[in-house]
């Protein structure tokens, strides 16, 4: 993907050019140099970590790789995804381990009454004491502790909006005093949402009806008729 | 140049441009553009298969060498099975979780074995929507003829006709499960238009399509108390003496050892090819897209199709270094988004398909037209602020928050600034070539999902393969759970691989790569 007839004025200035600059950082607790820039899990390839739990996505939308970091002299322990965080120099980084947060199962359609069985499927939900440890471990940005208190209160319109960022990549679960997994109950709360409150489309149901009815059937035997010539005119004249 | 100035040129064209609409080429510049431009006319990076059910067939270096790969297991391994069930599922993506419902709920007995975590695929990263015919101006048949200009006339009839006719009942199914489609002021579905079709028809939920449904489907696999196996690759395919699937050979990458399953039934869901890197190209793929589904349907015998064309999606990220290949999603071009050249003129009408809009990227790049970053990388502009300029402010919030949020981490903010992009391999047209059913000519073998072949024919059209996923993942599912009532368990041999080890030495090939490859070998093993 290069060319070489290019104007060299028109070049986008960026540090860590070709001779990437290079910096330290500790992983899991050991030293090391990497290339400025690179992400987190470049860095773990880069020095040599072979990579099987951790990764999955690469792209940040699957929360494979939830990671716990602290930048230079900084106290604070952060969280990030390794695949979409560039590593800093003085960084000190290790994945965070799975947890083994407790799944509620259920059948969204048997329900009664959706907002009063959270309380039955998840009755750590409304134990939340307000310490907003999950909202600050949330590597997106969610407002994961207003999130919970909003399935608590049954408005489960807001947790499915709250929650349309979350990668489900459970840090939120570990920090949490009240032993609630968040983002299980989001997604209980959100499923239910849309089966249970959520209209039905009438257009959509129109269409199956016209699907089952064979409305379509004359347009089908004219399109499937056509020899390949046929075909490649109307579909290049719609 | 700095990067402001090279942003101010988009900054200042950009009122000129939002006044000029570009037409479409015509078929016959597309064509030109296409063979001069596209990678998959790039001749050099084939080479005839030299054996197997594909003998002869031109394909990219990369996957030939990996169909004529070596299996990782020895002849002699004991095939006492740690598992027996009615259908082993090989893939926790889309097309995996919707075969495993589908052939769970009625009735069969279910094994679902993926490489990496439950969903952990590339479902979980499409951001662009699903087509479905939902729109009172559309109807199936329109989505089939859109389909079939898009994939230039080599889809499938069969398969195609089967997909579109599907996908209302698809939606349903998905909104039955609490996927939180977008909607209108009055209760409908919201469609958008993506490139290559003449009608709004893609379903989103924001730019989290792929995540949401995933989301809602692993949550679904876990209630049903489907048996699931993690990080465990499927290495072998299992037949009995008249050739048919009776099961697969799986590798826990924990341990590395082998764990053998007998079913009936097997339906390979393991999705596309992006980590194979063909022709260097980086890619929007998982860690897990190497390919293997199309390695094991090959040495059991099933042929493949249409494997000599790949997509490269025109917006994959450029800059910063850190969203190389990274896809940006297409909405930004199905609301109006521009591409502009380092002169600040746009060069192709957006929405046309994705092989045309990434071979004129190509051009624009190849003839000095494209902007160069620092690191040697070149692309075009994307401009995002024309949508806050078009429908307001706070547009791509609204609309795009995962976009927002992947630039937004390296400092970029796509409200003010343009991205730079160029295309990515993005996903393989062709495959293992399957019936409506989703059955491979391998008796018992069923795939689903990307690493299928036939229906999008030469170029798939944006949006068709979330609906791909769902349609074939739910027939090969149901036919899978029919079949398997009356069916009885077939012996457990590696007789396939014994031919297909013949073969390879008969045609004098030798020393070849491992495959399935399983996972990219990223690691870094020597100091540089
Ligand atoms: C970034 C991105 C954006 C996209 N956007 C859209 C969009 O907007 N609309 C659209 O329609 N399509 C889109 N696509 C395409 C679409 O998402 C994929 O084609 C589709 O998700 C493939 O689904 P699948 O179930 O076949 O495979 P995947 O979802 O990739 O699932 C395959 C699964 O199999 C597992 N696996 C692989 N090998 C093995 C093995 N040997 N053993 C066990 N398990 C294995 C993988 O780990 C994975 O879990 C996009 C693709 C990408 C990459
Ligand atoms: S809400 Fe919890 S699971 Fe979801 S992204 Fe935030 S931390 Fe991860
Ligand atoms: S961490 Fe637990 S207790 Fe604290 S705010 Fe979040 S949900 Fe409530
Ligand atoms: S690997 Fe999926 S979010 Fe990082």
């Amino acid at each position: 993907m290069t060319t070489d007839s290019f104007d060299k004025d028109k070049t986008l200035d960026q540090e860590n050019a070709l001779q990437p600059k290079m910096v330290t950082v500790e992983i899991d607790g050991k030293t090391h140099q990497v290339p400025a820039g690179i992400t987190l899990m470049k860095a773990l390839w880069y020095t040599g970590k072979e990579v099987i739990r951790g990764a999955g996505c690469l792209g940040g939308f699957c929360g494979a790789c939830g990671t716990y970091y602290r930048t230079k002299d900084d106290p604070k322990v952060k969280t990030c995804l390794a695949c979409s965080h560039a590593v800093e120099d003085g960084m000190s980084f290790s994945f965070a381990p799975a947890f083994p947060a407790r799944k509620a199962t259920y059948d969204l359609t048997q329900l009664k009454d959706p907002k009063q069985d959270l309380f039955e499927l998840y009755p750590e939900a409304p134990l939340c004491r307000n310490c907003n440890a999950c909202t600050e471990a949330c590597p997106q940005n969610i407002d994961v502790r207003e999130g919970v208190w909003k399935a608590v209160f049954g408005d489960f319109k807001a947790v499915s909006e709250t929650f349309m960022d979350c990668v489900m990549c459970g840090m939120c679960a570990p920090v949490c005093i009240a032993d609630i997994a968040p983002s299980l109950v989001a997604v209980y709360a959100s499923r239910a949402y849309g089966v249970r409150e959520m209209e039905k489309p009438p257009g959509l149901f129109d269409r199956i009806k016209a699907i089952e009815d064979g409305q379509y059937k004359e347009d089908w035997d004219r399109v499937l008729k056509m020899t390949d010539d046929e075909l490649q005119q109307t579909s290049a004249n719609i | 140049m700095d990067i402001q100035a090279l942003h101010d040129v988009v900054h200042t064209s950009r009122d000129a441009r939002r006044k000029h609409t570009l037409p479409k080429f015509s078929p016959a510049e597309r064509d030109t553009l296409i063979k001069k431009y596209h990678p998959d006319h790039r001749e050099s990076a084939y080479r005839p298969i030299v054996f197997g059910p594909n003998e002869g067939d031109l394909t990219v270096r990369e996957l030939a060498s990996l169909l004529e790969g070596e299996s990782p297991i020895p002849a002699d391994l004991p095939l006492e099975p740690d598992h027996a069930v009615d259908v082993l599922v090989v893939g926790g993506g889309g097309a995996g979780c919707a075969a495993a419902l589908h052939a769970h709920a009625e009735g069969a007995k279910v094994l679902l074995a993926t490489k990496l975590r439950l969903a952990d695929s590339n479902s979980v990263m499409a951001q662009g929507g699903m087509q479905i015919a939902v729109a009172p101006n559309d109807s199936p048949v329109q989505h089939f003829l859109d389909t079939l200009k898009g994939g230039h006339m080599k889809n499938d009839h069969d398969l195609l006709k089967t997909m579109v006719e599907e996908g209302p009942s698809i939606a349903k199914w998905l909104l039955g499960l609490g996927v939180l489609f977008d909607r209108d002021a009055d209760g409908n579905l919201h469609v958008k238009k993506g490139g290559g079709s003449t009608k709004e028809r893609l379903l989103t939920c924001s730019d989290y399509t792929g995540l949401e449904i995933m989301r809602v489907l692993k949550d679904e696999v876990l209630n049903q108390k489907i048996q699931i196996l993690e990080f465990a690759a499927a290495v072998e395919l299992l037949s009995d003496e008249d050739g048919a699937c009776t099961g697969a050979v799986l590798q826990d990458l924990d341990n590395k050892r082998f764990v053998v399953v007998a079913a009936k039934i097997v339906i390979l869901a393991t999705g596309g090819i992006g980590r194979l890197h063909i022709q260097g190209f980086p890619t929007s793929n998982h860690y897990g897209a190497t390919g293997d589904g199309l390695a094991l349907a090959y040495r059991i015998g099933a042929p493949l199709v249409q494997i000599d064309t790949f997509q490269y999606h025109p917006s994959g990220g450029v800059y910063p270094e850190q969203l190389v290949g990274q896809l940006v999603t297409e909405g930004i071009r199905s609301e109006g988004g521009h591409l502009v050249n380092v002169n600040g003129d746009r060069f192709v009408n957006e929405l046309d398909t994705r092989d045309v809009v990434s071979s004129s990227i190509i051009r624009e790049c190849e003839e000095g037209r494209g902007v160069r970053t620092a690191t040697g990388r070149v692309g075009v502009w994307l401009d995002t602020p024309l949508l806050e300029v078009e429908h307001g402010e706070g547009t791509l919030d609204k609309h795009f928050p995962a976009m927002v949020r992947q630039y937004e981490r390296y400092g970029v903010d796509i409200r003010k600034d343009p991205v730079l992009i160029y295309p990515t391999l993005h996903y393989q047209n062709g495959g293992v070539k399957i019936d409506v059913n989703s059955e491979t000519p391998v008796k018992d073998l069923f795939v689903a999902g990307e690493t299928s072949g036939g229906l999008h024919g030469r170029n798939r059209l944006m949006g068709n393969s979330l609906l791909d996923l769902m349609v074939f993942g739910k027939r090969s599912g149901l036919t899978a759970a029919a079949r398997v009532k009356k069916a009885t368990q077939g012996q457990l041999t590696l007789n396939h691989l014994q031919r297909f080890r013949a073969e390879a030495q008969k045609h004098g090939v030798t020393g070849q790569m491992t495959s399935p490859m399983v996972l990219p070998a990223y690691t870094r093993t020597q100091n540089a």
